[in-house]
């Protein structure tokens, strides 16, 4: 099926130079189905309208393609369409809560948003492997609010040190915003574990799934996780979508932080009243075509299987695993056992930018840089690193491509 | 191997990536004299470069630097700090400015050698614009710190 299947993804086609295209940068942003391309096509064509308003055919074509959107999502990662509210990227999805909690401390949203009130007796827990998208807006929010920022650390092996857990989230914590897969080493966080200590602490969880979403059957009502972020570029949808996934409860309490058209009850020249979720957090014209075109995404994603996906990234995971192991003078960070396919390397005595420049040369697309993860690339004596990210239109053949031209950047750059 | 490679990566490049002329201790508050320092960071990969800049009375002129980055960027620094060593300050403004104007060419100038010595080198680079930044961190750095420099001349 995942021979068959690459033909969907007409860019894979694509010549670098000589050679075939091997994408291993889906961590970064995954390619798109060809029927995720025809989906824009024909929404513009043929459903194109203003949402939530105007009683003509069109209009309700439309609002049906937007809302049905939501089904999708939930039938993806559990709940209710209610639960899922459109965001410019997962970035938004994260800032909207951090924000919101901000504006629930300094007195805004009533009696009902006072459970999200922080103050400077209270903490904030993250993690030392997040992405700077679910670390700077935490830190944000302790700088407004003077609440405490901790955070666990990562052990040798890339993954959470959870030998002082207790202490590290304890009474005083009210968030705790952790990642469910590292962005960097492909870890697969034990969320059942973390969530049952933010419970103990009656303490609010933010997941950042968006490297979990794309690759493996998530539920969040299973993890019974308060927030989620993640993003539709990475998981075959187009860019400039993402989503936040919520309790209906806290979604209808947190203050929303982009105000306007779209998102009220009633206003007077003096004040208003906001509608629940999801349309609480989405003022102003919505990027329609985008909810259209990802709806087809993980109609697509559900009939493959994120099952199915997992294991064969796993597999692939494998190949490169084993195959840089055989390369002299190249470390892999990180060893966890439970993990996605996406491999972060360093190469002794040659940077990852003319690693990544190398691999381009022969044809294969990686990642370069610190992958928005600086305090992780510090904490294992590194500014930056080489990253290969796998998805389900990966082959062997894409690794081999990968090993055999890493094999050579170190003679290349006379690093031997 | 391709010709762009070959262009990116030329031998005078891949040298001076490990010889790293000027790469070495900084004065910090110990310069006196003329001098400027700048500190430069590239946010999309974290290379970094701190440069310092000190001028004799003859008007002569020093480089040194210490940094973190990739090849293109380590190289950069050491041709920068090369001809440094064999020119004036004000011949240093004529040659940076031909630099910066060689690598926002995307390819269509050729390096003048007679005025930009082994940085003429890099004219390849200009053809890859993700590493446009990568040439020019401590070209960056040197132009905040000579400036400074030549203020605290002033002064």
């Amino acid at each position: 099926m995942f021979s068959r299947l690459r033909n969907d993804f007409p860019i894979l086609d694509t010549r670098v130079g000589e050679s075939p295209l091997s994408y291993l940068d889906s961590g970064a942003t995954s390619q798109k189905p060809q029927c995720v391309i025809d989906t824009f096509t024909e929404y513009y064509s043929q459903r194109n309208a203003a949402v939530h308003r105007g009683a003509h055919t069109l209009a309700v074509m439309a609002t049906d393609a937007f809302e049905a959107g939501r089904e999708g999502v939930a039938n993806l990662v559990g709940g209710t369409p209610e639960q899922v509210v459109w965001t410019k990227n997962a970035t938004e999805a994260l800032n909207i809560v951090a924000l919101g909690i901000d504006r629930a401390s300094h007195g805004f949203g009533g009696e009902a948003a006072k459970r999200f009130g922080l103050g400077p007796e209270d903490s904030i827990v993250v993690t030392e492997m997040e992405h700077h998208a679910n670390l700077v807006p935490w830190q944000q929010l302790a700088e407004s609010t003077g609440a405490q920022l901790r955070w666990i650390p990562v052990t040798d092996t890339g993954e959470l040190d959870l030998s002082d857990l207790e202490s590290i989230v304890d009474e005083t914590t009210k968030v705790f915003a952790f990642t469910h897969v590292s962005n960097v080493l492909g870890t697969i966080n034990p969320v059942q574990r973390l969530v049952g200590r933010a419970r103990a602490v009656d303490s609010l969880v933010v997941l950042d799934a968006c490297q979990s979403v794309p690759h493996m059957p998530v539920s969040f009502v299973d993890l019974d996780v308060d927030f989620a972020a993640f993003s539709a570029h990475k998981a075959l949808g187009p860019t400039g979508l993402g989503s936040l996934w919520g309790k209906s409860d806290l979604l209808n309490s947190l203050p929303p932080v982009l105000t306007g058209g779209s998102m009220i009850t009633t206003v007077t020249m003096e004040e208003s009243r906001f509608m629940d979720a999801p349309q609480r957090f989405e003022a102003g014209t919505q990027p329609v075509a985008e909810v259209a075109a990802f709806t087809t995404a993980v109609n697509y994603l559900a009939e493959v299987g994120l099952d199915k996906i997992f294991d064969h990234e796993r597999q692939l995971a494998a190949v490169l695993l084993d195959g840089i192991a055989n390369i002299p003078g190249v470390t892999v960070l990180g060893a966890a056992e439970e993990r996605i396919g996406t491999v972060a390397f360093d190469v002794a005595g040659v940077h990852a930018h003319d690693v990544g420049q190398y691999l381009d040369s022969q044809g294969v697309a990686v990642r370069v840089g610190h992958h928005c993860a600086q305090p992780l690339h510090r904490r294992f004596g590194v500014t930056a690193t080489t990253r290969a990210s796998t998805y389900l239109y990966n082959n062997t053949e894409d690794c081999e491509q990968l090993l055999t031209a890493l094999a050579e950047v170190r003679s290349f750059f006379g690093a031997e | 191997m391709s010709t762009q490679m070959q262009q990116l990566y030329q031998q005078v490049i891949l040298d001076h990536s490990r010889s790293r002329i000027g790469n070495a201790d900084l004065l910090g508050d110990a310069a006196t004299g003329a001098h400027g320092s700048s500190h430069q960071i590239n946010p999309t990969c974290g290379d970094e470069i701190e440069l310092e800049t000190e001028l004799a009375g003859d008007g002569g002129l020093t480089v040194r630097w210490s940094g973190d980055g990739c090849s293109i960027s380590m190289a950069s620094a050491s041709v920068l700090s090369e001809l440094a060593g064999d020119t004036t300050v004000a011949d240093m403004f004529v040659i940076e400015a031909k630099f910066h104007e060689l690598m926002h060419s995307r390819g269509t100038l050729e390096g003048e050698e007679e005025i930009l010595g082994d940085a003429a080198a890099f004219s390849g680079v200009s053809k890859f614009p993700a590493r446009i930044k990568c040439a020019l961190l401590s070209w960056v750095a040197f132009k905040d710190a000579l400036n400074q420099a030549q203020t605290s001349l002033e002064e």
